[in-house]
C-alpha cells in the first residue's frame, strides 16, 4: 500500500501536526511519500526526510504553491497522486481546505478526521460534535483522508534519510490571488501541541481579564485556549478557540476556567488525559466532564493556584 | 449577481443526540430539525448582498427528503427569492450532494455560491471545496469577512494561526465561518410571505446526476464515558491531586 502525505508546513518548517499524520499512515503501510509543496522550503523537504518511516519526499518548490492556495495545490496533489492508494493530510484548516478539491477531481470521497485506522479501508471518525463515533468503510479505489492529529502518536522527527525528488511545478490557475495574512504572534507553544492548556470562557467577563488566564499559562508553561462564547465576546482572539468549529486539543491537563461545557466546547477537549474545571456554578456541565473540579470564584482560585505550582 | 445558497437539514444544535441501541446510526426519531447553523449564517450574508445592492437574486437549494422544504422555507423567510429542494434520500455523501450542486450551478449559472463550512451532523467539512473543484471555481473556505468588488471578490479566512485575505474571480465558492455575521431572525410577516414564493422540486435524473455510493457506514457507537470526577474543596487540595494523584504537575 503506498501513500502519499500532503506536509502541513510554513516554507520554514514542517510542523508537528505532519509527524502525527506519519503516525496514522504507518498503520497503513510502510511505502510512505511525503509532498513537501511551497515556495523557498528545500529545508521543509530536509527536515520531511529525516522523518522516521518516510521512504521518499517530492518537493514542489514554485511562488504558485508559496501560500498553498487550494486551487495551485488540488492539481499539483492529482497530478502527483497517480499510483497512491491514500492521500493524507493533517485535519488543519490547510489539510480541510485542500484535500475535499483533490478527492472531487479524483472523482472519490474523501474521509474527515478520522481518530483511528480499523482496517485497510475502514477507519473510525467522530460525528455530531464528537457525540458519535462513526466506523465508516471507504468503497473508493484511492482513500483520501485527514486526520485528527490528536488521536495518533507523532513518528520521531529523525529516524530516516529519504531521497529528495524536486518536481516540475504545475501552472498558477490564476483563479485567486493571497492578499494578506494576519498572524497572531505568540511565544506560547501551539495550542494543538501543547502539554497543558489553560482556557478561558464567558465567566472570564472582559478581554482585560483574559490577562488572569495568560499569567497561569505562562506559569504553567501552557497554551491559552477559549471557549467560543469568549471569542464571540471578543476577550480572545478566535484562532485559540478549542470545540467542534475551531481547535481540537488533547494535552495531558486541561483546565477549564469558567466555561459551562456545551457540547461544542466538549468536543474539542474530551480528550485530554486530566480535565480540571473551575467555575463558580457547581451546576454547570463541565463539572461532568472534569476529573478535578473546583466550584470557586476564579479570580480568587487562579492567582492562588499561580502561587502554589 | 444571483447567489445560490446550500442549506442542509440538521438536528438542532442544542440536541444532545442518542446513538440507536443497534448501532446503525444515531437516533433522529422525534428529534428537534433545524438549518445548520452555518447555513444560517450563508443565508445572512446572501441577504446582506442583496440588501448592498451586490445580489440581485437568492436561489436556496437543499438536498434530501420532502422534510427539508421546511429550512427551506425558512431560508425564503430570512430573505432568499426561491427555492430548489433535489428529492434525494437523507444521509448522501459530500461528493454527491456536490455533483448535484454543480449542475445546479450550471443552470442556474450564479456569481457566488455560498455554503457553510460544516454542517454539525457528518462534521465533514468538505462539500464547498468539492463543489468548487467539479465547476473549476476559486474557493474561499472558513469566511469570515466577504466583499465583492466588480468582477473579484476578497474573502477574509480564519485559519491556523490567525487570518488569511484572499482575492478570487468571481464566479467563486465562499464557505462561512461563525464570526462572519450574525444571522436575522424570520419575523411573522416574512413567515407568511415565504409561503408563496416559488420552490421547485427537481430529482437527480432532472439534473442528470446518476448517485454512486462512496462510503459504507458500518456502525455508529457513543464515544468512550469519562470517568466521573471528584470535586475538589480548595486549591491546595487541587494542586496536591494534580502533583501526586494526577502526575500531571511536576
Amino acid at each position: 500500500m503506498s501513500i502519499l502525505v500532503v506536509a502541513e508546513h510554513d516554507n520554514h518548517s514542517l510542523k508537528p501536526a505532519t509527524l502525527n499524520t506519519l503516525g496514522a499512515a504507518q498503520q497503513l503501510g510502510s511505502d510512505i511519500t511525503v509532498l513537501v509543496a511551497g515556495q523557498h522550503c528545500g529545508a521543509v523537504a530536509e527536515q520531511a526526510a529525516r522523518a522516521a518511516g518516510v521512504s521518499k519526499v517530492i518537493l514542489a518548490d514554485s511562488p504558485a504553491y508559496a501560500q498553498q492556495l487550494a486551487e495551485n495545490m488540488a492539481t499539483l496533489i492529482v497530478a502527483q497522486a497517480a499510483g497512491y492508494d491514500y492521500v493524507l493530510a493533517p485535519a488543519t484548516t490547510t489539510g480541510k481546505n485542500v484535500l475535499p478539491r483533490v478527492a472531487a477531481l479524483l472523482d472519490v470521497a474523501q474521509l474527515s478526521d478520522i481518530i483511528a485506522v480499523v482496517s485497510a479501508d475502514t477507519f473510525k471518525r467522530p460525528i455530531y460534535a464528537g457525540n458519535a463515533i462513526a466506523t465508516v468503510q471507504s468503497l473508493d479505489p484511492v482513500k483520501v483522508i485527514t486526520v485528527r492529529t490528536t488521536a495518533f502518536d507523532a513518528v520521531a522527527a529523525e529516524g530516516s534519510n529519504a531521497a529528495i525528488e524536486a518536481v516540475e511545478a504545475g501552472q498558477d490557475s490564476g483563479l485567486s490571488r493571497h492578499v494578506s495574512d494576519e498572524v497572531v504572534v505568540s511565544d506560547r507553544p501551539e495550542l494543538t501541541a501543547a502539554g497543558i492548556v489553560v482556557s478561558g470562557g464567558r465567566g472570564v467577563g472582559s478581554k482585560e481579564n483574559f490577562a488572569v488566564i495568560e499569567s497561569l499559562a505562562d506559569k504553567l508553561g501552557a497554551a491559552v485556549g477559549a471557549s467560543r462564547a469568549a471569542v464571540d465576546a471578543g476577550f480572545a482572539p478566535n484562532d485559540i478557540q478549542v470545540g467542534q468549529t475551531g481547535k481540537i486539543v488533547a494535552p495531558q491537563l486541561y483546565v477549564a476556567v469558567g466555561i459551562s461545557g456545551a457540547i461544542q466546547h466538549l468536543a474539542g477537549m474530551k480528550d485530554s488525559k486530566v480535565i480540571v474545571a473551575i467555575n463558580k456554578d457547581e451546576e454547570a456541565p463541565i463539572f461532568q466532564v472534569a476529573d478535578y473540579g473546583l466550584v470557586a470564584d476564579l479570580f480568587t482560585a487562579l492567582p492562588e493556584l499561580e502561587k502554589q505550582v | 449577481m444571483k447567489v445560490l445558497v446550500a442549506v442542509k437539514r440538521v438536528i438542532d444544535y442544542n440536541v444532545k443526540v442518542r446513538v440507536k441501541a443497534d448501532q446503525t446510526d444515531v437516533d433522529l426519531a422525534n428529534v428537534k430539525m433545524a438549518l445548520n447553523p452555518f447555513c444560517e449564517i450563508a443565508v445572512e450574508e446572501a441577504v446582506r448582498l442583496k440588501e448592498q445592492g451586490v445580489a440581485t437574486e437568492i436561489v436556496v437549494v437543499s438536498i434530501g427528503d420532502k422534510a427539508c422544504q421546511e429550512q427551506l422555507r425558512t431560508a425564503l423567510a430570512l430573505g432568499a427569492d426561491r427555492a430548489i429542494q433535489v428529492d434525494t434520500a437523507n444521509g448522501l455523501d459530500s461528493l454527491n450532494i456536490a455533483k448535484l450542486l454543480a449542475k445546479l450551478v450550471e443552470q442556474e449559472q450564479p456569481g457566488l455560491v455560498i455554503l457553510g463550512k460544516q454542517a454539525i451532523d457528518s462534521d465533514n467539512n468538505q462539500t464547498g471545496q468539492m463543489l468548487a473543484a467539479l465547476t473549476g471555481m476559486p474557493q474561499a473556505t472558513f469566511a469570515s469577512a466577504v466583499v465583492v468588488d466588480g468582477d473579484k471578490v476578497s474573502v477574509t479566512r480564519e485559519v491556523d494561526g490567525g487570518l488569511q485575505t484572499l482575492n478570487l474571480n468571481l464566479p467563486a465558492v465562499v464557505t462561512t465561518d461563525l464570526r462572519l455575521n450574525e444571522p436575522r431572525y424570520a419575523s411573522l410577516p416574512n413567515i407568511m410571505k415565504a409561503k408563496k414564493k416559488p420552490l421547485d422540486v427537481k430529482t437527480p435524473a432532472d439534473l442528470g446526476v446518476t448517485i454512486k455510493n462512496h462510503v459504507q457506514l458500518l456502525k455508529v457507537e457513543a464515544p468512550a464515558e469519562r470517568q466521573g470526577g471528584i470535586k475538589v474543596a480548595s486549591v491546595e487540595e487541587l494542586v496536591a491531586k494534580l502533583k501526586n494523584e494526577a502526575k500531571v504537575l511536576g
